[in-house]
């Protein structure tokens, strides 16, 4: 239902998350999250372009880590949400808290500005 | 028209609720966007009422039903377990969120702003949530 591959190249930690994230998969991807705070990446790209679907506990996930970011000045940026998926994103107003772009370069370029 | 589907409470149950739903409104030929909201309001609610009014025991039942009436299409959940009305529940702001760093208080703020009329009840034992989406 879920499937989230990391890869860390050139500096940068990639989360690629394909499938459906709801309450009871969700864990997956805090794990992802988790994992990359432990290992202390600064620079984290989100790619959600094979993202069919997220709930509030998968969105609650990345909204739960945006503090300790912040506090520990890690850049989050998130790429390839599709039409659906976003609207999500928009009835909760999240396009203002956390960094969204459309490509995947633009995602790369986000950490250069 | 009605349909009706009957899950166990448990998490895994919730990518049946959403089938389920999917496929009833692209039945009766509601947009895609409109339907994705509906399905994920559905969704929240059923999480809810797995999660915390029946403690993920997959013995208890949540008796889903989908009426598509003139103007309105309304979604209906009866269970056994914790009552709980959403209208009362004050969601947290989003800024209490996150700076609370917790994982939850998102998925009810949604169906608030999906739906148009939220409404809770008790009957005998079952406790009855329906969710209404008016339509032009």
């Amino acid at each position: 239902m879920a499937e989230i591959t990391t890869e860390n190249k050139d500096g940068i930690h990639f989360i690629t998350v394909n499938g459906e994230i709801d309450a009871g998969s969700s864990i997956y991807l805090d794990d992802a999250l988790k994992n990359a705070l432990g290992n202390g990446e600064k620079k984290i790209v989100a790619d959600l372009s094979g993202l069919d679907y997220i709930s509030s506990a998968g969105l609650g996930v990345f909204i739960s880590h945006l503090d300790e970011f912040n506090q520990q000045k890690i850049q989050l940026t998130l790429f390839g949400i599709n039409e659906t998926v976003k609207q999500v994103f928009d009835i909760l107003g999240l396009e203002k808290l956390l960094t969204i772009v459309e490509s995947k370069e633009a995602a790369i370029s986000s950490f250069n500005e | 028209m009605s349909s009706t589907l009957t899950i166990g409470c448990n998490k895994e149950e919730l990518v049946k609720i959403r089938q389920f739903t999917s496929d009833m409104l692209e039945e009766h030929h509601v947009p895609d966007l409109q339907a994705h909201k509906l399905v994920l309001a559905v969704d929240e609610v059923c999480a809810n009422l797995i999660i915390h009014a029946n403690d993920c025991n997959p013995s208890s039942r949540i008796e889903f039903d989908i009426d598509f009436r003139p103007k309105q299409i309304v979604f209906t959940f009866r269970d056994k377990g914790t009552g709980f009305d959403i209208n009362e529940y004050e969601s947290p702001s989003m800024e209490e969120i996150v700076s609370s760093r917790r994982q939850g208080g998102l998925g009810l703020m949604l169906v608030k702003r999906i739906m148009d009329k939220i409404e809770f009840s008790t009957e005998k034992n079952h406790n009855i949530c329906r969710l209404i989406k008016m339509y032009p």
